[in-house]
């Protein structure tokens, strides 16, 4: 019999809470494997194509699931090659929010205070940056005046864009070829892979068994490069410690279905799922209005028909994200680009008489689609997500060869939440509605459900046993070495878009996540620079460390 | 993009047109187009391509058309038995000789269709797939590589206002922004584009 293989850490997805990880413990001198469920593409291999087996549907996932589907990446880089790289830092008032539990959601050692150095260390690495108003494309512009127009304020956005290699191509999701979006590929990954760590992709992991050593055994598929419902192989690896950063649809899933080998999982996993509180809205642009009413002109006398040029979302209106508000009433607003497809079998015809979502009212409307504004909203949720039991392999059964699938979660949304739907899309309503502006609809949920790009809380870090999983330094309750570090980490919907959040989670789990390798018996050490060698930002993380890493 | 391309006869092709259409309808092909409704003067999901589409291998639904095909018309069956003007008296007549569900007007085919893919329909995720794909064939034509279809006029590209790519297949915008502020800035807005 062949001996099994053995890595000190074995970490499940490379996307944001997998990279991180895997940079840190490899540049401290731990052995390092990363098992990746989707394909590696580089920079060439990103096209501008909408034929299925492109790009964009190799590296991205959909799965439609009772009540929500989500969206989300299928590849190495997970979520950071397909996101619009949109990074604000959560509101201050979030770390307090207490949802329908009754008391903060969040760990008592985390708050924006307490997050805002490992904000820094993340915003230094990737790198993010802040936009000026030459950097906004035409729709975040027409949304800014609307805005302004309504008399609220609008922001550009802050981004891991580099606008000096930016074509406004709007082709984010299928990934960037001209390496304009600071992706994990550009940074995190080739950083740890530097440092000795290998990154397998295609290797999709079913579930976790202990070893005699008290470490893991992680089971794994190996699967099909062109039709991933085949899977082509298997195998099993040895680790000290496992972190699982499959992503907030995923993570839960593969606990789940290791709760037989490993004994009891905690109460929280696969529960609290938060799709983010995500909706959309689709305004059509009275292209007259746009010009007399907020004085647009591109230069030639057309005011707009500018949906297809851009960036994904670059400017925000952030009014509503007052602390003085009670909870489920706060919520930011931001103009956003989907591709046809995904972003157009959903948007809505407004007064509809027949069908609101296909037929001759909704061709007529698909004909004025260079007029087209979607507003993304993002409210706080109820984190009323829950999974079923677990699919027969991964965390759906794939019904194309890549993209589609169905997924195990459930999703009613509660008063609470369709409270704050119904408040925002009345506010939506009213900017872009104001003086004949526009004419605005949310995207339906009677089709696929609700819908999030950014699933999260399926495996929450929190003080209380019984409604987190995950103690406030990411570690699974109950099974020591096994940590969480993606989006089903953080606590629920932080009314932004959350990758600088959970960029930061991960960053300041990775201390207490070196110690208990340490204390494995593994020789690694914490305290390495960002991957592109900058070691200053550190110096506001360090009084966190003697917290970070008690036993 | 290879495809495994099932054959399907004349009438399980008619009835999956006949969907499509409902979804994003079009102009009749000709005079003896029975699938395609008509009911508006511009190329619909059919003329786009969508039984190519769906015929593809990638999307997972190529193997099942005929199901598809044979469900939609038992539907139709049970909603043209439903509608005889006299509930005591004979189902109205059916034109027999095209399927049931191309044999309904486009106000029946639309009510079925709603039917089918509203909550709670126990078949709602198979009909919502077909409609996402059919909708996909006109918005983003994901049987042809994105240029050429462009190149070729694909109908529902061409309706979008999709702008064609540069000479090396890539999009690019040179002139994205009106370049100035259009709003004020939030109050608490700090050095690092974030709120406070």
């Amino acid at each position: 019999m062949n001996a099994i293989e053995q890595t000190d850490v074995l970490i499940v997805g490379s996307g944001f809470g997998g990279a991180i990880a895997a940079y840190h413990l490899a540049a401290g001198g731990a052995k390092v494997t990363v098992l990746e469920r989707g394909p590696w593409l580089e920079s060439h291999d990103f096209e501008h194509d909408f034929l299925l087996g492109s790009s964009y549907t190799r590296i991205f996932d959909f799965t439609v699931g009772d009540g929500m589907s989500l969206l989300g990446g299928n590849c190495v880089g997970g979520g950071s090659v397909v996101y619009f790289a949109a990074m604000p830092r959560a509101p201050r008032f979030v770390f307090d929010r207490t949802g329908s539990i009754g008391r903060r959601m969040w760990p008592a050692a985390i708050s924006r205070d307490t997050l805002d150095p490992w904000y820094d260390v993340v915003s230094e690495a990737l790198p993010v940056s802040t936009q000026s108003w030459q950097d906004v494309s035409y729709a975040g512009g027409l949304f800014a005046a609307a805005c302004d127009h309504a008399g609220r304020t609008a922001n550009p956005v802050p981004t891991a864009v580099d606008n000096s290699k930016c074509t406004n191509c709007n082709w984010m999701m299928a990934g960037c070829r001209f390496d304009a979006k600071r992706s994990l590929l550009l940074n995190y990954l080739p950083a740890a892979r530097a440092h000795g760590a290998e990154v397998r992709p295609l290797h999709e992991v079913q579930k976790l068994t202990r070893t005699d050593g008290g470490g893991y055994r992680v089971h794994f598929n190996t699967i099909d490069d062109t039709d991933y419902r085949l899977s082509n192989g298997s195998g099993v690896i040895d680790a000290k410690i496992v972190i699982l950063a499959a992503g907030a649809g995923a993570t839960p899933v593969i606990l789940q279905r290791s709760a037989d080998d490993l004994g009891g999982m905690p109460h929280a996993v696969g529960r609290y799922f938060s799709g983010n509180g995500e909706r959309l809205n689709n305004a059509v642009i009275d292209e007259e209005r746009a010009r007399d009413l907020l004085g647009l002109d591109r230069g030639d006398g057309t005011a707009y028909l500018a949906n297809q040029i851009g960036k994904g979302p670059v400017v925000a209106s952030w009014d509503n994200l007052d602390g003085n508000l009670p909870e489920h009433s706060r919520f930011s607003l931001e103009q956003l680009y989907f591709p046809p497809g995904f972003g157009t079998i959903l948007a809505q015809v407004p007064d509809a008489e027949g069908p609101s979502w296909f037929g001759v009212e909704k061709a007529e409307m698909v004909r004025r689609w260079r007029s087209w504004l979607t507003i993304f909203t993002m409210i706080e949720d109820d984190n009323e997500g829950v999974f079923g039991p677990p699919p027969p392999t991964g965390n759906a059964v794939r019904i194309s060869q890549q993209m589609l699938g169905r997924g195990p979660i459930s999703y009613r949304p509660t008063a609470n939440t369709l409270r704050g739907w119904d408040e925002s899309d009345a506010v939506v309503k009213d900017i872009l509605e104001r003086d004949g502006l526009a004419r605005v609809m949310p995207w339906t949920n009677d089709v696929v459900g609700a819908y999030t790009v950014h699933p999260l809380a399926s495996c929450r870090i929190g003080d209380d046993p019984h409604t987190s999983a995950l103690d406030d330094r990411h570690e699974l309750r109950g099974h020591p070495g096994i940590f969480v570090t993606d989006g089903s980490a953080v606590p629920g919907a932080l009314t932004v878009n959350p990758a600088l959040t959970i960029s930061a989670l991960a960053e300041r789990a990775v201390p207490g996540i070196v110690q208990a390798a340490r204390d494995r018996g593994v020789d690694v050490s914490y305290g390495a620079p960002t991957p592109d060698g900058d070691v200053s930002v550190r110096a506001g993380v360090r009084p966190q460390l003697p917290f970070l890493t008690r036993r | 993009m290879p495809s495994s391309q099932p054959k399907l006869n004349q009438d399980k092709t008619g009835t999956l047109e006949a969907f499509a259409d409902t979804i994003v309808p079009g102009a009749k092909r000709n005079e003896q187009d029975r699938a395609v409704a008509g009911v508006v003067p511009w190329p619909g999901a059919v003329a786009a391509g969508a039984l190519e589409l769906l015929q593809t291998a990638a999307t997972g639904m190529s193997d099942s058309l005929e199901a598809f095909a044979d469900a939609l018309n038992a539907h139709a069956e049970r909603l043209h038995a439903q509608s005889r003007p006299d509930p005591a008296g004979e189902p109205a007549e059916r034109d027999p000789g095209v399927p049931p569900f191309v044999a309904l007007s486009f106000a029946e085919r639309t009510r079925l269709v709603v039917i089918l893919t509203a909550p709670g329909h126990p078949e709602r995720h198979l009909w919502v797939s077909l409609a996402l794909f059919s909708n996909m064939a006109f918005d983003t034509g994901a049987h042809l590589h994105t240029a050429d279809a462009i190149a070729a006029g694909h109908p529902g590209l061409a309706a979008l206002g999709f702008a064609p790519p540069s000479d090396d297949g890539q999009w690019r915008f040179s002139e994205f922004s009106y370049g100035r502020p259009l709003a004020r800035l939030h109050p608490d807005t700090t050095p690092s584009g974030s709120l406070a």
